[in-house]
Order: C-alpha cells, then structure tokens, then sequence
C-alpha cells in the first residue's frame, strides 16, 4: 500500500503516481489547473475515485443524457440516492439498481453481499423502507469448478445478506453465456416504499451545520474500490481481493430502523450513505448539491484500524456507513436515536459556504479543493464510436433456419438449458416473503409485493437479453425495455418507470463505445414508447477479462402498479377448460435465440424484430383485458418461444395439461423468439369480449385436466409429454449441472 | 386480547408478527423494543423472527442473555402463552425454556418455501382449532433449522405429547420432523415455520391464521367466558 507521507506532489507529478489510481495525463493536468498548485497525495487520490467512471460517469454521462427522465409519475429523477415515482395516496415508491461485478469476480461472496448491501442503503438514505430487493446475474456457463463456485458463492452472498436485514428477495434473472466466464456481473436492485412527505435529500446545506457520521467504523477495506471497478479485469485482479469490502448486515439492519426514525427528526437537513468512494463521495456531493463547502477533521472518524492516513480514511469503502448533515445545536435528538440502536453518530465536520472541500487530520490541513470540481462539475469526455465489423457480417447473414426433427426432444433440452430451466436452486436460498406481503415471489413474469393496507400492489422485474443486443444494441436494447414491461404487464399491473443498470466493456474501444451508444438509443426509444422513463440508475464499464468483452448486458430493472388486487394475474394456468390464446405473429426468428444456442453454441444473425407501435398496443390491450377480469393467465413469451412458454405455464403442480393445436411451420411456431407476445388463458364464457378486446389473439388449445402437454400439427402429434417428466426435467438442470465433475 | 411482540436487535419478521396479530385477527398488539419492554399486563407473548445479534457466536444465543429473558420466564412460569417463531424458537431453546437444540440444515443452505406441517397435537392452546393429523401449508425461511435433541429428551416430549407440528416431507433434517415444541406446561410454543407469514389469502395461504384464533379463543374461555 502507497504511504501518503513519503509521496510529495513532486513525486506525484513526475513519477506519474496518479496513473496507477487510474487518471490519465491530461486529468493530472486538469486537477493542478482547478488547485493552482500540485495536488498532494490524498488530494489526487480524492480526485481519482471521484472522476473514476464508477463515481463521475465521465465516458457515459452524454448517453444518459438521451434516457427520457420525466412523466407525471416522476417524482424524483436521476441524481439522488434512487428515483421515485408516484402511486397514489401520497406514496411513492423508490428504486434503483446497482452493479457489483468487479468485487463479485475476485471475492464473489463479500462482492454480492455488499452489492446488496449498498444497494439497500440508496433506498433507506431517501426515507424509504426497503420493501423488496431483485437481482440480475450472469455466470459463464455452469462446466468449469471456477464458475461453479462464483455462482454458488455469489447467491450465497445475496442470501446471507438479503435475509439478514429482512428484505425480501422477490424477484431476478440469472444467464449463463461464456462471455461472462471470467467476468460475472452481479446487479441488485431495491425498492422501497415511501409517504412523499418523509423524503430526504443528500444535502449537506445551512451555514455551520454539523456533519455527523454514523455506523460501522471506517477500516481499510475497500480502498480504490471505485477505482478497481472502473479498469478491466486481468490475472493481476486477484491482487485486489483486499480491495473487495465486508458486509455487516445486522449493522445494516440497525441503521435502517435508526435511520428511518431519525427522518422523522426536524434536527436532520440531509442523509446519504457512503457508497462507493466513501467519505469522499457522500461528504462532496452533499456539499457540492447544496451550493456549500465542508470541512471535516479527520480526528473524529471512528477508525476501526490504528494510525490510518487520510488518504485511507477518505478512500475506505467500510460498508455500512451515513452521512448526517444535522441543524447545529440539535446534535443530541440525532445521537439519542442512534443510541437505542446501539450505534454511536460522531461529528465530524460542518458546512462551510466557501464551497471548498476542506480536511484537517492531525492539525494540519490535508485537503482543500473545490468541492464542485469533484461531484457536478467532474470532466465528461466523449469517446470515439465505430460501428463493429460482426455487427454488419451478422447483418448480412441470410435468416438462420433451424432443422429439427424431434420437437419432444428438442424442448425437453431446451427447458434444461440453464438460462430457461428452473431457478429454483437459487432462490430458495433467499427469504422471498419476509414482511408477508409477497403474493409472487421468484418463479413468476414479475414479483408482486402488495400494499399494506391499500386496494394496490407493486409489480418488479429485471430484465435483459443480452444475446439479442450483442447481435444488436438498438433493437435488443428496445427487447430489454419492451420484456420487461412485458412482464409487469403479464401480472396485471401498470409499468411505471425503470432503473437500468449498463453493464459494458471497456469504453476506450470504439467499438464497444458504439454498443453503449445504440442500446442506450434502444432503450430510451422503448422507454419513452412504452411510458416508462428511466428515473435511476448505474453504470458498469471495463467488464471484460483478459482482453475479452462481455455482451453488452443493460440490465432494466422495471416497477409497475397494481391499481387494485383484483389485477393480479398468475403466470401459470389456473383452470381446467380455460381456452389458451397466443397474442402476436410468429415469424421464423432465431438468432439470438436459446435454440440457436443449443443446436450451434453460439449467436448470429440478425436480432428478432420489434416494432414499439405493435408493442404498445398489445401490451395496453392485454392490460385493458387483465383490468376487465377476462383473463385467468398470462405469461410472456421469451427464450425458447411458445413451447417453452406453454410447458412454464403448466409448471405449478396443480396437475393440469394443455392440448395445443398450431398449424405452419412446427419450428417457428414453437421455439421461435419473436416479440411481443404473449400466452394467455380465458375461461369459455370471456372468450368473445376478451377477443373484442385484444385484437391480435389467435385461439390454439385448451388447458385439461390430464397432466400432458399436447401440441398438435394437422394431425401429428408434434408433442406429447407428461408434464411431471417435463417439470423435473426442468428443476433438475441446474442442481444436476453443479454436481457434475467439471 | 393484548400481544406483546418483543423486538430484538436484528428481528425482522416484528411487524408481520405485529401485524398477524392486530389485523389478520383483529386484536390489540404492541412492538416493544427488547430494553425497554414491560411485559405485565400482556395476554400473550411473541417473539418474532430474524437475525437477532446478526446470528453471531450462534443463532438466538446473544438475545438469550438479555435482561428481557428474565422477564420472559417469569411470564412464561405464570402459563402466559409465549409463541417463538423461526429466531424466536431458537432464543427459547438457547434460553432453555424448551428443550433442544438447533443445527445448520442438513444441506447447509437457507431455505424459503411452504411446507406442509402435519399438527400433531390439537389440544394445546395454540392449535385447538386445529384437527390432529390436518396438513397446514406454512412457509419456513431459516438456515438453522434443523432441530436436534437427545434420545431421552425427545422420549419425554414424545410422552408428554409436546410435539406439535411435523414436517410432511422433513426439509432439513431435524429429529423426528420436528417443526414445532410445547414446553411441558403446554404455555411455550416454539416452531420454525411462519404461521405469521401465511395469515391472509393472498399471501399463498392463511393456513397459519387459525394458530392465532386458538390463541384467542383460548385467551377468551379462560379470562373472559370464565370471568
């Protein structure tokens, strides 16, 4: 570890120290304009994690620009903690996602669980109660022991975390590709609840005002955490196992019973949790939003190691960690409510109004920069675009048929390919129904978590067909917004807005540059189609591992409102006799698809088409049907296609069968991944009002009463397997591919 | 009818314990804070769910020596009903107010998900409305679950009929498929799944809620009908 008192500024300049925190020349030079002076060595190491991507979204910021961000339900856009938006009866719900891919590669436990961790923090530090958590994950493929274990060890830690502080994990994704072999991302997602009126702001504002911290105290873990999350990953990434922080959930539950107590307080000003870049992060920006300055002595931080330099503390990613900005005079309301909890809130410093970032440690001033140059006014670049070269062979290629002659057989291996089979491995290992208002947990299209007291619930899901937006970005990045708007819409609810998290490759490669770009476009095309402005969010760069890039991989985390209970809406078949529709056109679309996957082990070719208008309507269509009581199911169709969709739909062992007529091409109308569809059921007596309503609903089958699904060609029976064989099948491919030897 | 819900630093199933017991069934019920509770004066006891003390040294252990345990036994010596659910059972056996112990599940993962629970013993004051043999889907979400006892202990609980609910299909390994224990007094019930968790329809099942009732209704023959 670099030792702040032996590094003087000199050194810093001429050895080129800063480069090794990750900034380049002509930030070292930017950073001596802004001081007028060589910055020291805790100076510049403030400023390299507060202009690392993780912090500053320097190479992404002229992206995000292009989300929409605004709708009447918007209550609160990018910028704070988490978005809000509006669900009536003065409630909000807040949310956002947060990537935790770097820590998760090396220590894959710790990594996860303090993803969760931080994640949780953002929603409480905005006076909300976190009331579910989601997650998105994706492994390499599940053959190597290395692989193996980060999985296991990556749910493990979501698990141990998750279940300790009592939020419900209701809900995720989990992908298996090679490209995320050596570089695994692990996104969460939280959601908290919230009465409009308590929302708090991460504001250090009002002239002398004291600074108070509160938590765990600050060691040396995680130093550079932002830093390392903002560089590629290679063999020497397991050196920055250290860098990875630990996680202390009961500390964590603590604080958020003690933190939404003290939102209650008029003493407090403003809260923010220190995230990633710790003290220097949370103490900055709240300075640097209120138009203030601050200044702190380094003295009062509560260490938990001896003899910590400054430029430890300032870059400590301890978890579990507040910022208060508290009314001068009022300190003790603060301390006595932490108190009860048994956690101790210290001053540290006060608000200035020189707009100056100041730090004393040990009598001597260590820091002093201008605050703003630190958080709003952090240097944004733009980086050089190029279209790649696969993108236009994948384009060129001639439409990929499949040839299949076992259409049973192909569909039992399709529903064990890991992405598609059963999940259950993984979330059984979370507390889904802690708080008892879980109605769907994992397992269904969206997670429902209902309303405490109120007609009204809360759809979620987090979505991402990265396959499709490596073959591509714009129209698979408009797949991810429509899918997950799909689901919510599938469970009866009204999407209302989403987070997303982007997840990229390193941003100097032209080449990846272009794949944010488009997906971005993707995404905020659908968004702002589909009425879902993006209101949070988190940016991921430099995933690749030894060179390689993942697949571009934004991640769409999506909420959506119930506007009563009676709209909820299983995903699985309900009743005997209900007649099953398909609501869209199949056209012979597969690359990018499971099926692609499974015959040729790799994706090319172009992505499915979708187009936003048909997307809409269906999607609107389907609600209306839902709201009216017509519909007794309904489930998206995605990876795998109808056949896939059909056997999920029969899933939940209340012992019914489908018999399914589909005439045209077998292939295609069973495994193609053609958009905006989806597989409904209608009890006989809705039929005709709920075909009024949905105008491009084709009947094909029945649900019966015999556990065998059934599907039809003319006269052939192209299927025909008892659900039960299909089921295990199904629930066994994970746990079955984890004992295997690798 | 008036319940005490004892929270420990750590608890988080408090509220759904609360709630179970205020709206699913309609009756008085109070949150305490472990260091402030005066437990006179309640007509039953709960101690809910969660992580208290972070699980740390071994679950339940750490709240097993708080001062407020004192005050439960006392309670407990009187026949005031105390149900411990999930962390709250383990704080009644680390406390020693029922009898055993709990291991890691046998496949050493937390588990969620419903269970069936076979009631084995429809006359204590928690199950009578309840029928010996029914089968009642409750969720269970714990990592240490997996109750353990001596031989000659689980004859006496065997003997006494203090095994109340059983595990159809036993998820972790306890002894005997043991999912919930009466003290020999019949006034302290500990159990691993969450009836709190499965009072109401639309979550899953309200299968738990008839525990609450039996409580109530026996609350109701012994103070109010006999007054």
């Amino acid at each position: 570890m670099l030792q702040a008192p032996e590094i003087t500024p000199e050194m810093i300049e001429q050895d080129k120290v800063y480069q090794e925190m990750g900034l380049t020349d002509k930030e070292y030079d930017m950073i001596k304009d802004i001081m007028g002076r060589r910055p020291n060595f805790t100076e510049i190491g403030i400023f390299s994690v507060m202009w690392s991507e993780h912090c500053s979204y320097k190479t992404s910021k002229p992206l995000l620009k292009k989300f929409p961000t605004e709708g009447p339900q918007v209550v609160q856009g990018p910028g704070e903690g988490a978005g809000i938006v509006d669900i009536g009866d003065g409630q909000g719900v807040v949310f956002k996602v947060e990537s935790h891919n770097h820590p998760s590669a090396v220590e894959p436990y710790q990594g996860a669980a303090t993803g969760v961790g931080g994640i949780i923090r953002d929603v409480f530090s905005m006076g909300a109660r976190p009331i579910a958590s989601l997650n998105s994950l994706r492994f390499g493929n599940l053959n190597t022991g290395r692989v193996k274990y980060l999985f296991d060890e990556v749910v493990h830690g979501i698990a141990g975390y998750g279940n300790c502080v009592g939020v419900p994990t209701v809900g995720g994704e989990v992908q298996f590709d090679d490209c995320y072999e050596g570089n695994p991302l692990v996104n969460a997602m939280c959601v908290g609840l919230i009465d409009t009126k308590d929302i708090q702001k991460g504001i250090a504002a009002g002239l002398g005002n004291t600074i108070m911290y509160v938590g765990s105290k600050t060691g040396r873990d995680g130093i550079h955490g932002a830093t390392f999350a903002s560089e590629d990953l290679s063999e020497d990434s397991e050196n920055k196992r250290s860098n990875v922080q630990v996680g202390d959930p009961f500390m964590e539950k603590l604080l958020i019973e003690a933190c939404l107590e003290v939102i209650h307080s008029d003493a407090l000003v403003g809260i923010q949790d220190m995230g990633a870049a710790g003290l220097t992060s949370s103490a900055s920006e709240m300075a640097s939003k209120a138009g203030m300055g601050m200044e702190m002595n380094l003295d009062l931080i509560p260490q938990r190691e001896e003899n910590m330099t400054a430029y430890e503390m300032m870059l400590s990613e301890s978890q579990e960690r507040m910022l208060l900005c508290v009314k001068t005079g009022e300190e003790q309301e603060i301390v006595d409510i932490f108190k009860k909890y048994g956690l101790e809130a210290v001053a540290v410093g006060k608000v200035t109004d020189d707009k100056m970032f100041r730090l004393l440690h040990k009598g001597e001033v260590v820091a002093d920069i201008p605050v703003d140059n630190l958080a709003e006014d952090a240097p944004i670049f733009h980086k050089e675009s190029k279209v790649p070269s696969f993108y236009e062979e994948y384009q060129a290629m001639p439409a990929y048929q499949p040839a299949i002659t076992d259409y049973n057989e192909t569909l039992k291996q399709l529903l064990q390919q890991p992405t598609i089979a059963s999940k259950e491995y993984v979330y059984d290992q979370y507390d889904s129904m802690v708080q008892a208002n879980t109605v769907f947990s994992p397992g269904s299209d969206a997670a429902v978590v209902r309303v405490r007291g109120y007609d009204k619930a809360i759809a979620m899901t987090t979505d991402c067909n990265s396959r499709y937006i490596h073959l591509d970005p714009e129209t698979g990045g408009k797949i991810a917004v429509a899918e997950a708007a799909r689901n919510i819409i599938a469970s009866g609810a009204k999407p209302l807005a989403l987070t997303d998290g982007l997840n990229f490759g390193n941003p100097d490669k032209p080449e990846n540059f272009w794949q944010m770009e488009k997906s971005v476009e993707g995404m905020s095309a659908a968004s702002s189609k589909l009425n879902t402005p993006v209101i949070s969010g988190n940016v991921s760069l430099y995933n690749e591992s030894n060179g390689r890039a993942i697949f571009p991989t934004p991640v769409v985390g999506m909420v959506g409102l119930h506007e009563s209970l009676e709209h909820i809406t299983p995903s699985h078949f309900q009743n005997e006799g209900d007649s099953i529709y398909v609501i869209g056109d199949t056209a012979a679309e597969f690359g990018g698809s499971e099926l692609q996957n499974l015959l040729e082990g790799k994706y090319f070719g172009k992505a499915p088409a979708i187009d936003l208008d048909v997307e809409t309507k269906r999607q609107d269509q389907l609600l209306a049907a839902i709201r009216a009581g017509l519909v007794s199911s309904a489930h998206d169709i995605a990876e795998g296609g109808l056949g896939v969709a059909l056997a999920e739909s029969l899933f939940n062992n209340n012992g019914f069968g489908a018999d399914v007529q589909l005439d045209g091409d077998v292939t295609t109308l069973l495994f193609s991944e053609s958009q905006s569809r989806f597989v409904v059921t209608v009890a006989e007596q809705d039929r005709t009002q709920f075909e009024a309503k949905v105008d491009d609903a084709q009947l094909v089958g029945t649900v019966t009463a015999t556990s065998q699904l059934t599907v039809r060609n003319g006269e052939t029976e192209v299927i025909k397997e008892d659900v039960t064989t299909l089921q295990q099948l199904w629930k066994g491919a994970i746990p079955c591919l984890l004992k295997s030897k690798a | 009818m008036k319940f005490a819900v004892i929270v420990f630093p750590g608890s988080n199933c408090d509220r759904d314990m609360y709630y179970a017991a205020k709206d699913a069934l309609g009756e008085e019920a109070d949150l305490l804070w472990y260091q402030e509770a005066n437990l006179e004066g309640y007509d039953a006891i709960l101690i809910p769910g969660g992580f208290s003390y972070g699980d740390y040294l071994r679950s339940g252990a750490i709240a097993s020596t708080s001062d407020i345990v004192v005050q439960l036994r006392e309670q407990a010596d009187k026949g005031v009903p105390i149900l411990g659910v999930c962390n709250g059972f383990q704080i009644l056996l680390e406390s020693g107010l029922l009898p055993g112990a709990m291991l890691r599940n046998q496949n050493l993962k937390f588990m969620c998900h419903f269970e069936n629970l076979v009631v084995e013993n429809d006359e204590t004051i928690f199950t009578s409305k309840y029928n010996n043999g029914e089968v009642i889907s409750i969720p269970i979400a714990h990592h240490d679950g997996n109750y353990y006892c001596d031989e000659e202990t689980l004859a006496r609980l065997k003997e006494n009929n203090q095994i109340v609910f059983t595990y159809q299909n036993n998820p972790n390994g306890s002894v005997s498929d043991i999912a919930g224990i009466v003290n020999e007094q019949g006034n302290v019930l500990g159990m691993m799944p969450h009836p709190e968790r499965a009072v109401e329809a639309i979550l899953t099942s309200d299968d738990g809620l008839k525990l609450f009732q039996s409580m109530l209704e026996n609350w109701r023959e012994r103070y109010v009908a006999g007054a």
